[in-house]
């Protein structure tokens, strides 16, 4: 059964660059195996919120979270918390398209080969496994050694994703996923979405609301109320009632197309 | 009237496109002269000299007959024993100060000190040399001191063009490897060396060119005028080409013009044989990746 249990527990969170204030007093439960998308107006901070989860945003200088995220009943900020760990625990589908420039096969096993060793029959396994789970293997099964690079924008989108598949993460984090691709690669990622949240539980980034729409049960809304100011979570929802009877007057002008 | 000085404008445009163009393939063709000019001079003055005695025997004669092997050999050792030194330490400080170090004042002084470093005259870090290493540290005019010296020279250079190797690596290719649970080390190792690869391999063979050829710090720290015996331990002075051209073109009188050149010519080869090489390792492995 999804949507059970409590997965991801935010509490009061908040996000600073530098002294700017970009994220206020976010407050939410993620259910466990569902699709959340968080929508909001470009530049709103949904994607700093997202890698809130995996702690990407370490990466940049001068940045402060306050609040909790907690993960499974553990503050994913607290000291002892190993970030690499916690990576592997929580995969990243990013905006555009990354493979390693190397091949296919070595793209699906840089994951799984950074945390142990393990024979050749075995990655065998995981790279069929995870190519078919990430519904590609059929299109690439003869080219395995090929180039990653070569494939096209849609494919290596779907590579990307079988990639973090292969260390068998538990959350799934997917900012604008589609978003540099056509429709019918888009067609096929939602799919995919679709298909994974069986047994992941997905966190995902759109200023599609179609999209939104199409592939979550659950939409948080995030808006920038006056420049200058945090973004802040207006309305966390079903997706059914976000579309058809938001509770909120911004969500409801926003989802209309009266702005963004 | 409006169209008419479009026209006008486009023509004139067109004029001065291929006057600049013209202009800059001039340049360009002085350039490519210069170099087939010198190494054209060197194969014709030099190349009568060149046999296998030449390059498989010891000078005789008070130099003056016999071939160049010694300072063949002590210029390979000293290329490799600088590569040895200044490899290692150039590529790690590049990946500290691009992959690590935050932009405060330490890496601030560090950044200057290498573009002192690379404007520092030969000569000084000869004397450099003489004074740390064969004196102070003991190592005597040696190998040992000779590649140390020599690494400190090209190690800007290394650190250069390996920090602008490993700048082109896009940083979507370092959030993939993070995102994935991968340690930065690992990153660094698995991803982001291999894609800088072919930029280390350019500056590593700008390096050994300059270590070859310098004179001036391989003066005061390695190089015989004149060796009986091979080289044997890394204690040993050694001769080197471009001291011994030094040697055969002022100190001694009545050395036979051809040897000069041929000398000259068979350092130009060595240089040009490692630069080919790491040419043709750096394409394989773009091929390679590209399979």
């Amino acid at each position: 059964m999804s949507g059970d249990k409590i997965k991801i527990k935010v509490r009061n969170y908040g996000f600073y660059y530098g002294a700017v204030k970009v994220l206020s007093d976010i407050s939410m439960d993620i259910q466990e195996n569902t699709i959340t998308a968080i929508i909001g107006p470009s530049g709103c901070g949904k994607s700093t919120f997202l890698r809130t989860f995996n702690r990407m945003n370490e990466l940049l200088p001068n940045t402060r979270v306050e609040g909790d995220i907690i993960i499974d009943g553990i503050d994913i900020y607290k000291d002892n918390i190993d970030v690499v760990d916690l990576r592997k625990r929580i995969g990243m589908v990013f905006q555009r398209p990354n493979p390693f420039p190397k091949t296919i096969y070595e793209n699906v096993i840089y994951g799984p080969r950074l945390h142990r060793k393990y024979t050749k029959k075995q990655l065998g396994s995981i790279v069929e496994n995870s190519l078919k789970r990430a519904a590609l293997w059929d299109e690439v099964k003869h080219k395995l050694n090929t180039n990653a690079l070569d494939l096209s924008g849609g494919q290596q989108q779907r590579l990307c994703i079988a990639r973090l598949l292969a260390v068998n993460p538990e959350i799934i984090l997917m900012d604008e996923p589609a978003s540099a691709l056509d429709p019918s690669s888009t067609q096929k990622i939602e799919d995919l979405i679709d298909e994974l949240k069986e047994n992941y539980t997905i966190i995902i980034v759109t200023h599609n609301m179609q999209q939104a729409a199409r592939v979550s049960q659950k939409v948080a809304f995030l808006l920038t109320e006056n420049i200058c100011e945090p973004a802040t979570l207006v309305e966390y929802d079903d997706t059914n009632k976000i579309f058809t009877n938001p509770g909120d007057k911004r969500t409801e002008d926003y989802i209309t197309g009266r702005f963004g | 009237m409006v169209g008419e000085g479009i026209e006008i404008n486009k023509r004139r445009k067109t004029v001065m496109e291929k006057i600049s163009y013209t202009f800059l393939l001039f340049l360009t063709l002085i350039v490519i002269a210069f170099v087939m000019g010198i190494i054209i001079y060197l194969i014709v003055k030099g190349s009568s000299a060149i046999n296998w005695e030449f390059l498989s025997q010891k000078p005789r004669s008070g130099m003056r007959e016999g071939g160049i092997f010694p300072a063949i050999l002590g210029t390979l050792y000293l290329v490799i024993g600088t590569l040895i030194f200044s490899l290692p330490i150039g590529i790690l400080a590049a990946i500290y100060l691009n992959e690590y170090a935050s932009k405060n004042r330490l890496t601030r002084i560090i950044r200057l000190s290498i573009i002192n470093m690379s404007g520092v005259p030969s000569v000084v870090y000869g004397l450099f040399g003489l004074g740390f290493f064969v004196i102070l540290l003991k190592f005597g005019r040696s190998i040992l001191a000779g590649s140390l010296t020599l690494a400190l020279l090209i190690l800007p250079a290394i650190i250069t063009t390996t920090e602008e190797a490993l700048k082109t690596v896009p940083d979507s290719y370092r959030h993939a490897s993070l995102a994935l649970g991968a340690t930065k080390w690992q990153t660094i190792t698995k991803v982001i060396l291999p894609q800088a690869l072919p930029g280390i391999i350019t500056g590593s063979v700008i390096g050994i060119g300059r270590a070859a050829g310098e004179t001036a710090p391989i003066i005061f720290t390695v190089a015989a005028f004149s060796q009986p015996n091979l080289p044997n331990s890394i204690f040993s002075q050694v001769m080197a080409l471009p001291y011994h051209l030094y040697v055969l073109a002022t100190q001694l009188t009545g050395t036979p013009e051809d040897m000069q050149w041929g000398t000259a010519l068979v350092l130009l080869m060595i240089v040009l044989i490692f630069a080919v090489s790491g040419t043709a390792v750096r394409t394989r492995f773009r091929l390679r990746k590209k399979e």
